[in-house]
């Protein structure tokens, strides 16, 4: 168990909104802030968009993790889309446990645009739990398909 | 439909994405990915001639798409949809793969980097495969700016857009227009008059027949989108009316209240029925109904009583306008950290301890002291004053982290106006390092330290308390290593500048953003100062981050010209990346009408739901509550996105 976990690399995807998470992605890259490469980024507009269906995709794809990224409460760009989200993933959470997913597995985290540091740490640390979680139990394993 | 040829350029941005992306191996690995037609990479594909390279290639190889793996879509989005317009592609089929702030400068390992790079380029593929041509929705717009703050920053702005020929409505939360620049003595480092230099501008400001002029009032909401912003504004009562107060000033003098002086810093009191300085515009009285003894005629009335042309209701009521407008400025400008939260330097505590306003007051010819320098404690003239720069800035553990820009030239200013205003006196100025970049900026501060005998003490100060009548001030001079102990008559703190309290609550109102210190976020730091992320709102001045007059004025006026570029067009465009609805699996449940913050879904009679395009900002919130799958985003729908994830999980 150890041994697979020490070469297993965490497949992650972040959906990130465009006005805050993304820009603090963007000034984590400006200020040259290192972290992990596991993480896929994807924009979206609103975190708000980010509708369950995705996350369940990402997590039925092979995801080990789904980070959702959005505006601090009060903060959203749209009024109030981080608000939808936030119920949303509490209640997918609930589901996940109830299916035997670990709910870590999905993760959502205010960032905000003039935080790129946090943006940094975040992305550290939910890749090293991950790490600790091990490859995600919904991965039907195959050979890798080449081309 | 025929299958699609896209195209993807790989930019090295010199060696900036180079370094440690393998834009080779990149390259060759998304010549073999489906779809994909072209692949080209190049030193910078932002330049004239890598612009060219993508436009010659839309042509020549009739892509389809385009994908541009180079910087943040926030950089250079714009340049290259351009670019494939001119080239015949529709803007809204080229996308930005962000392998450089994502990806080049935040990984070290090259080879992880490369197959981070790929999956991020293949994202953008699979999203411009689903990508529709889109034309931008036109839209129209109303003729008026909104300026938030009459200081000097709002107050050049909007005589800008004024002059330009559109209507502005300046706002100002206290009862005069003119900001901290009014309390100011002489200005660096031309030592001009700051209310000869202002006051023309505010009475310009108030007779300009194309602005309209609200003080004492607040925005309390906006909504709307860029052209179409809909603002509500409190007007506070001021218990005067403007048009008969005459001015002659006998209501303040049976006023019984007293409070501490705002425009003077407290350094004197002033009446509950004030006006704030001989200057302000409007040049009326007014009634601060925090102080008055309670606004009712058998409590006090004295003021009334004595108005002879009777000015003052009681009765006044706040009154709440509704405005459209196009854009909006913000220029809510700075406030002093406040002194009291330096306890080491007995900040609050010590009276002969003053900020830097407090200073200027003194040396203002219409200041309480009549422009002499007097101690608050007794009001003696003192003869050794000290200067402390950096007081609550560039400390990050107990204050301010950033640097407040404008000290070291203000502290030179104050102690040269001190040593010219009082004779056999002493100046001594502690320092970090002096910073004096500007015209004119370092040359004033060799003057005063080389001919106005100002003493520069290199060091920080350690603390400052009251013994018997003197300030004493330790510190250390960090050029001989020597501890510094200075009997001081005054110590001048050079505060920090705090972005105005109000900016945050403002920022959530107009819903665009504050940085971690508060002052308000521009677009971009170096190439769009003076714009926020949200299309049709603009920052300017010292709410923006510290800065000086010169620097605020040219933002105000940035912030007007981008202001007058969106008001002179003649329709405004607004992103067709909006909501679609499949009237064929809508299921009418209506669930998406209630998550629209905009208010852009209605059901129609025909019981299915329908979006107004012009009112959608394209959040997708709707989307994903949509049950059916019927709301969708064009050009992110769930399909792209499903087809987004999966490449980004896949092994290859």
């Amino acid at each position: 168990m150890d041994k697979t976990n020490a070469a297993f690399e965490p497949r992650i995807v972040a959906f990130l909104c465009r006005w805050c998470s993304y820009a603090g992605a963007d000034l984590a890259g400006v200020s040259r802030l290192t972290y992990p490469a596991n993480i896929v980024p994807m924009r979206v507009n609103c975190s708000g968009r980010v509708d369950t269906e995705m996350v369940l995709t990402a997590l039925e794809k092979g995801a080990d993790g789904v980070l959702i990224g959005g505006c601090h409460p009060g903060d959203c760009h749209y009024v109030s889309g981080n608000y939808k989200t936030r119920r949303r993933v509490v209640l997918l959470k609930q589901a996940l446990s109830e299916v035997g997913i670990d709910p870590r597995r999905v993760h959502l985290e205010w960032i905000s645009a003039s935080e790129g540091i946090k943006f940094q740490s975040t992305m550290t640390s939910y890749t090293e739990l991950i790490r600790e979680l091990g490859p995600t139990p919904v991965r039907q394993r195959k050979e890798p398909v080449h081309g | 439909m025929s299958s699609p040829r896209i195209g993807v350029f790989v930019c090295h941005c010199g060696l900036n994405i180079e370094r440690t992306v393998d834009t080779l191996s990149v390259s060759e690995t998304l010549r073999q990915y489906s779809g994909v037609a072209f692949v080209s990479d190049y030193d910078y594909m932002c330049s004239d001639p890598g612009q060219q390279l993508v436009s010659d290639a839309i042509r020549e190889h009739r892509l389809t798409g385009v994908v541009i793996a180079a910087c943040s879509p926030a950089m250079h989005e714009p340049t290259f949809r351009r670019a494939a317009d001119d080239a015949g592609l529709n803007p809204y089929l080229v996308e930005m793969a962000n392998i450089r702030e994502h990806c080049s400068w935040v990984h070290l390992d090259r080879s992880e980097a490369t197959a981070k790079a790929v999956k991020i380029i293949k994202t953008m593929v699979e999203k411009v495969r689903g990508n529709h041509p889109l034309d931008p929705v036109r839209i129209d717009h109303v003729d008026k700016c909104l300026v938030i703050g009459a200081g000097i920053t709002g107050i050049q702005a909007a005589l800008d857009v004024a002059d330009a020929g559109f209507e502005v409505l300046l706002v100002e939360k206290e009862a005069s227009i003119g900001g901290h620049m009014a309390q100011l003595s002489e200005t660096f480092p031309t030592l001009d008059c700051s209310q000869c230099i202002l006051t023309p501008k505010m009475v310009e400001a108030s007779r300009h027949p194309n602005i309209e002029l609200m003080t004492y009032s607040e925005v309390l909401n906006v909504s709307g989108y860029v052209g179409n912003y809909t603002v509500k504004i409190r007007k506070n009562p001021t218990y005067v009316d403007p048009d008969k107060c005459n001015l002659c000033g006998d209501c303040e003098k049976v006023c019984p209240q007293s409070v501490p002086s705002e425009f003077e810093r407290g350094l004197v009191d002033r009446k509950a029925i004030y006006i704030p300085f001989q200057q302000a515009v409007p040049s009326t009285y007014t009634l601060d109904e925090r102080s008055c003894l309670g606004l009712h005629p058998l409590r006090c009335s004295e003021c009334a009583k004595v108005c002879e042309p009777g000015a003052i209701n009681f009765d006044m009521q706040p009154t709440i306008l509704e405005e459209e407008v196009a854009a909006i400025i913000v220029a809510t400008g700075y406030d002093m950290y406040p002194i009291v939260n330096l306890g080491e330097y007995g900040g609050g505590d010590v009276a002969n301890v003053i900020d830097g306003l407090q200073f200027e007051r003194m040396l203002s010819a219409s200041g309480p002291t009549g422009g002499q320098v007097r101690r608050p404690s007794d009001g003696r003239v003192p003869k050794r004053v000290v200067f402390v720069q950096c007081a609550g800035s560039r400390d990050p553990e107990n204050h301010n982290a950033y640097c407040s820009k404008i000290c070291c030239m203000y502290t030179a200013k104050h102690a040269l106006l001190y040593r010219h205003a009082v004779a056999d006196s002493e100046a001594v100025v502690f320092y970090i390092d002096v910073r004096a970049g500007g015209k004119g900026y370092e040359e004033f501060v060799q003057n005063a330290t080389e001919h106005e005998k100002i003493r520069y003490l290199r060091g920080k100060v350690a603390k400052i308390y009251q013994q018997d009548d003197k300030v004493m001030v330790w510190g250390v001079d960090t050029l001989s290593g020597k501890k510094v102990e200075i009997e001081a008559d005054l110590v001048v703190l050079a505060m920090s500048m705090d972005p105005h309290p109000s900016t945050r609550a403002l920022t959530k109102t107009l819903k665009i953003s504050c940085g971690g210190e508060g002052f308000l976020k521009e677009a971009h730091p170096k190439l769009r100062p003076v714009e926020s992320l949200t299309a049709g709102i603009y920052v300017a001045g010292a709410g923006q981050g510290p800065k000086d007059i010169p620097e605020s004025v040219a933002q105000g006026s940035g912030a007007a010209s981008k202001a007058i570029a969106l008001l002179t067009q003649d329709k405004l465009s607004h992103s067709p990346e909006t909501v679609s609805i499949d009237e064929e699996i809508c299921g009418g449940c209506g669930v998406c009408v209630g998550m629209c913050p905009y208010t852009a879904l209605s059901l129609t009679v025909s019981g299915v739901a329908e979006c107004n395009e012009v009112l959608c900002e394209g959040c997708g919130t709707c989307v994903s509550a949509c049950p059916t799958g019927a709301a969708q985003l064009k050009n992110l729908t769930d399909f792209q996105l499903r087809e987004m994830i999966e490449v980004a999980l896949s092994d290859g």
